[in-house]
């Protein structure tokens, strides 16, 4: 890909010729690594922008703070992978929290699926998220963040979260590009295995 | 990580730049949506305009213009539609898929599969 051309602004730009961006959202309670694993596999430094919205729910927030309106401001990070000359992929690092869910809807609509990061201490933080992805039918694959030994095995985890069978787990070390790789090809096979699931059944 | 640099933006500056729009009519702009400029900026165009125009030489995605401008993401699609009306910049939209079908086409995903491959 030429995508490692820098514009006048220092900025690492696309390719000319890129025409289609793809999602990949990386959920993920606080302090899990979402931030570390977009790092470890983008070809730019991951940036950092913001949403805002009141809880009425529509458009951007009432700039005037309108007294009896609360706004919730949520910061995600991204970063991105040239695939092609023409199709793009966009790492959005996502919080899982449930006053965050409205992101979801709004912003990573369209994603080709998602990878729920799990710090294996914290596994409550990953509840609501996994629950929200499967009444959403968004595909999904699980990946433990290792932080040095595992007193569990990932059959364990797979208990403790209630994970059917069909949704894969795997561990990985969000710091490790090469980890972070493995993960996100292991969503894309998951992916290419629904299809063929589904035209078993047809 | 819910508070930013926006939390020391003024607020009458985005509701001066969006003329105090909240919404546009169709949010037909997606996160990952690819701007590109069509033609150069004009003497006298606001400065937020002329940066997108600055930025979008090369194709770039709308949360991309937005992390550069430190703007939310809902403001920089009032702004970058405001340039497509003016027929300053195109778009081009992602593939959307079926609604009735989450699964994105084994086509585009053997190229995603050979991209991360790349890696």
């Amino acid at each position: 890909m030429d995508s490692k051309d820098s514009d006048s602004l220092g900025r690492t730009t696309l390719a000319s010729t890129a025409r289609e961006g793809l999602k990949i959202v990386i959920i993920g309670g606080f302090g899990v690594g979402k931030t570390t694993m977009v790092q470890a596999v983008s070809e730019i430094r991951p940036l950092s922008t913001e949403e805002t919205m009141t809880r009425a729910g529509e458009g951007i927030d009432d700039p005037a703070n309108a007294p009896g309106k609360s706004t919730t401001t949520v910061a995600f990070d991204f970063g991105r992978i040239s695939l092609t000359s023409e199709r793009v992929l966009y790492l959005f690092g996502a919080p899982g929290q449930e006053r965050f869910w409205f992101l979801w809807d709004r912003l990573f609509r369209g994603s080709l699926g998602a990878v729920v990061l799990v710090d294996p201490r914290r596994l409550d933080d990953s509840f609501y998220a996994i629950d929200r992805l499967e009444a959403g039918g968004t595909p999904f694959i699980v990946a433990r963040n290792c932080f040095g030994e595992q007193q569990h095995s990932l059959g364990d985890v797979r208990g403790a979260l209630q994970l059917s069978e069909h949704v894969p787990l795997v561990d990985c070390d969000a710091r490790n590009r090469s980890s972070g790789k493995d993960v996100l090809i292991a969503l894309v096979e998951h992916l290419f295995a629904l299809h063929t699931a589904r035209e078993a059944v047809s | 990580m819910i508070r930013g640099p926006l939390d020391n933006e003024s607020p009458d500056r985005l509701y001066a730049l969006t003329l105090g729009r909240s919404h546009i009519e169709q949010d037909t702009l997606d996160v990952v949506t690819l701007i590109v400029t069509e033609s150069d900026s004009e003497p006298g165009m606001q400065s937020e305009y002329r940066r997108i125009l600055e930025l979008c030489a090369q194709p770039t995605a709308v949360v991309e213009i937005a992390a550069c401008m430190g703007l939310p993401v809902s403001v920089t699609k009032i702004l970058v539609s405001d340039l497509m009306d003016a027929g300053k910049v195109s778009a081009r939209h992602p593939a959307t898929s079926p609604a009735t079908d989450p699964l994105p086409s084994p086509d585009l995903l053997q190229d995603v599969l050979d991209g991360l491959q790349r890696l």
